[in-house]
């Protein structure tokens, strides 16, 4: 500790202002904020400050999708082994999951940081820590057999456009993550979507055992097949075909409790997502014409990214509604169209991205009319006080 | 006709050092009194280094508002006018005489007095400052018509004193600044206690007011709080609002003829050997109570408490309006990994750190920022520690970009920056919101003017 503070300090004069290094800067403050708590104290105001900062609060979200992490490591790597037709044991099991997906994340952290690394020393800030989650996010909501190169674009795409012109960390309207996903969905269809991007190694078809079908629930949901369904129960666990993290209900349920226990995400986004799908999938079921309509409702919220988007995209305070009681709309329309455009779409299997993107656009706009509202109570607070 | 009022949002902050119930006697050589310690008030001195005073005597003025002075706390020579940057007046120092004289302004009954002859006593003998108004939280405006007075009977903010044992015997003192106070609105006067706290019988017993009672969290205590759930100020409104010790200078006023600055301050924090009571006057310097009473000397004195006080000089002096000496360890030292360990003896709001197991423990907390300053990132997190039906961040984004509108839409009018310190404690991003407060009231100030 003492040694890495020597270091520290021995390295700090070439990269300050004027030094040999200065370019350094940003790389230089991210490290040394890694390791130490800057040692600057209050000067105005409040003389102590509460323990939490950004760091503490974004590391509380990469633990929470760790669970959903580790299962899509295995869960890869079952299907694998399942297309194949072969039968492994737990831990070959995980760790080819483990080897396909670690690319993944360092793809993503790598090329993220560096280019948040570039813009603070642009900008002179610090390095902003909001990357620390877009970069465990990303990969989650990926198939597992995306191309590293789709993955650095997609992920630059989304640093870039996503949040950086905006202002960097906190300016962002839409939520970085799933601009990266939209991104490749919409730049490479042919490459994201249809059945074989699932299931790690069968884009290239090796050795697939005949019959066997890496189409996901939503997949086989839009195309009608309804009865190809896994059970409840298969959704729940998330021994199904679909993006790295979002399949395990279990795994996401276990961060959920991790952000709400701590308050780090908003419970009233999550409770009004899963409400919002719920009565979305309950007017289907009302007025069913098809199959699709007719799915149990509560199915809907087990089914594909309902359960990740409610938990982790949603979530994303800067994105989402500012205000309490506009968190309940924005989550609610959320849900409800999400199922919407699921149910109804005949383009997109999966309406969660879209839903949450869409809605990001319109949080302002609920939030605008939010506040007005208490403007508008305090103006006539002043009218009727004017009145005696 | 008293209301029962319990606030629900707000977080008591539960620190080591309470004051212990003793009162010593701190005879302080030397006292100062402060022009900084008076937001809006630009200082025209009348006296020079060298000068003999008595308590009472007129220190300097407002440039802006001639008939508000400032007058010397205690009798004795004035020994040095500190200035700072730009010359700006920092200190008037005044090195005590051993006895006490006194200025007389005459004896007078509360009942045979008009309004404006209170007023001028009030103005004449230096104690109009210790009545303040909202909004803006300066010094009130002696032709203004307040719609209504609040006094806050109790404190709420981490290590407060017990105003129990700040006023203990002086009912018949305090009484009469009510009975003096209630002269100058037409309106009511609020005096708001808290019943979870020991209760005290010269707060209970007094007449003439309208006796509410205030229970929950922080900021409970703090006016502003106690002003929106009663009588929010509207634009155009007026509200004066004092606490119980300058009541007691007010009422000594009127009884006794003079400027009584005295006062019973609370020697509190983690790093004070031996915590208690001193009893001495306005501008006191510090010296007397830290000597030889501190655990050790990386220290900050803040005269006030820890959420909205002054720092001070280790040989500095108490400010005009605080009751409170705190003194805590600097935190000027690299924490290894502290954002990532789980963290049993770090306070925080938040249960990202496991000292939530134990919500009663005291903490021994450091000036540290404990973070960078970062953008806005979390939301609805200050909404869970500000009372007011006001939307915090919104008005604090208005501040910033300096929209006057949205700022009188969004309620600044209500709030200053003390209401806003949770806020600032709690904030993830590092923000320091209270000067952001103070920068738009100052702002809406101008612009009204």
């Amino acid at each position: 500790m003492k040694a890495i503070r020597n270091i520290l300090d021995n390295i700090k004069p070439y990269v300050e202002k004027g030094g040999k290094f200065h370019f350094l800067r940003s790389t230089f403050d991210a490290v040394e904020t890694l390791f130490f708590v800057p040692n600057r104290v209050t000067q105005s105001g409040c003389h102590i400050r509460d323990s939490v900062d950004m760091k503490r609060a974004m590391i509380v979200v990469v633990i929470a999708a760790v669970p959903a992490l580790l299962f899509g490591m295995w869960n890869t790597g079952r299907l694998h082994f399942e297309a194949i037709g072969e039968v492994a044991a737990f831990w070959p099991t995980f760790w080819y999951g483990f080897f396909k997906i670690l690319p993944i994340i360092v793809v993503t952290y790598v090329v993220g940081l560096t280019i948040e690394i570039i813009f603070a020393q642009k900008r002179g800030h610090e390095v902003n820590e909001g990357f620390f989650v877009s970069g465990m996010l990303i990969p989650l909501i990926l198939p597992a057999d995306v191309p590293l190169w789709m993955v650095a674009v997609a992920t630059a795409f989304a640093v870039i456009i996503g949040k950086e012109v905006f202002g960097g960390s906190g300016m962002n309207i839409m939520n970085p993550a799933l601009i990266a996903r939209a991104f490749l969905f919409f730049a490479y269809p042919s490459k994201m979507s249809g059945d074989i991007i699932w299931v790690s190694g069968m884009s290239k078809g090796e050795n697939i055992v005949d019959g066997f079908s890496g189409a996901t629930p939503l997949g086989d949901a839009l195309v009608g097949n309804l009865d190809k369904l896994p059970s409840p129960m298969e959704m729940i666990i998330g021994t199904i075909p679909g993006s790295i993290g979002e399949t395990s209900v279990i795994a996401i349920l276990i961060g959920a409790v991790i952000l709400l226990f701590t308050g780090v995400a908003s419970w009233r986004i999550m409770f009004s997502v899963i409400a919002g799908g719920l009565i979305m999938g309950l007017i289907f079921n009302l007025a069913a014409v098809n199959d699709y309509m007719a799915l149990p409702a509560w199915q809907h919220l087990v089914l594909g990214g309902f359960a990740f988007g409610a938990v982790f995209m949603a979530t994303d305070p800067v994105t989402a509604s500012q205000t309490n009681k506009g968190k309940y709309i924005y989550g609610f329309l959320i849900g409800l169209l999400a199922v919407l455009i699921r149910v109804v779409n005949p383009a997109y299997p999966e309406g969660m991205m879209l839903a949450i993107l869409l809605m990001n656009v319109f949080a302002p706009l609920i939030d605008h009319y939010v506040v007005e509202a208490n403007i508008k109570k305090r103006l006539k607070r002043l009218k009727v006080v004017q009145k005696i | 006709m008293s209301k029962e009022i319990k606030i629900k949002k707000g977080l008591n902050i539960n620190l080591f050092g309470e004051a212990e119930k003793t009162v010593f006697e701190l005879n302080s050589k030397q006292y100062a009194i402060k022009p900084t310690d008076f937001v809006g008030v630009f200082p025209k001195l009348l006296v020079q280094e060298g000068d003999v005073v008595k308590a009472g005597s007129p220190i300097f003025y407002d440039k802006y508002r001639e008939d508000i002075q400032f007058t010397a706390p205690v009798s004795g020579k004035i020994i040095e006018i500190k200035r700072g940057a730009k010359r700006v007046l920092q200190e008037i120092i005044i090195e005590a005489d051993n006895g006490i004289e006194y200025e007389s302004f005459g004896k007078a009954k509360p009942d045979d007095l008009k309004k404006e002859e209170i007023i001028e006593k009030l103005l004449k003998s230096g104690i109009w400052p210790f009545i303040r108004q909202r909004p803006y939280s300066i010094i009130a405006d002696p032709k203004a018509e307040p719609k209504v007075i609040f006094v806050s009977g109790f404190d709420s903010s981490p290590l407060a004193p017990d105003y129990d044992f700040l006023v203990h015997g002086k009912g018949d003192e305090f009484q009469t600044g009510l009975d003096i106070i209630a002269k100058l609105t037409s309106g009511k006067v609020h005096l708001n206690i808290n019943t979870d706290l020991p209760g005290s019988r010269v707060f209970t017993n007094s007449k003439n007011v309208q006796i509410n009672n205030f229970t929950g969290p922080h900021p409970s205590g703090n006016v502003g709080t106690q002003i929106n759930k009663l009588d929010p100020i509207n634009k155009g409104d007026i509200v004066w609002y004092l606490r119980p010790q300058e009541i007691i200078t007010i009422g000594k006023l009127f009884l006794e003829g003079k400027y009584d600055a005295s006062r019973v301050i609370a020697l509190t924090g983690s790093e004070i050997k031996k915590t208690s009571y001193y009893k001495t006057y306005i501008g006191a310097s510090i010296e007397g109570m830290i000597n030889n009473n501190l655990k050790q000397e990386n220290v900050r004195c803040i005269s006030g408490n820890v959420l909205t006080g002054t720092k001070i000089e280790k040989t500095g002096f108490m400010s005009f309006y605080d009751y409170q000496l705190t003194v805590i360890p600097e935190g000027d030292h690299h924490d290894f990994m502290g954002w990532m360990l789980p963290g049993l003896k770090k306070h925080s709001f938040y249960r990202t750190f496991i000292a939530w197991l134990t919500p009663k423990k005291k903490f021994k907390v450091h000036t540290n920022i404990n973070g960078g300053e970062r953008a806005f990132v979390m939301t609805g997190q200050f909404e869970k520690v500000f009372p007011f039906d006001i939307y915090p961040m919104q008005l604090i984004k208005a501040i910033i970009i300096e929209d006057i509108d949205a700022m009188e839409n969004l309620g600044i009018y209500e709030v200053d920056e003390e209401d806003f310190a949770l806020c600032e404690y709690i904030s993830t991003s590092k923000i320091n919101i209270q000067s952001i407060v103070r920068n738009g009231l100052d702002m809406i100030r101008k612009e009204m003017s």
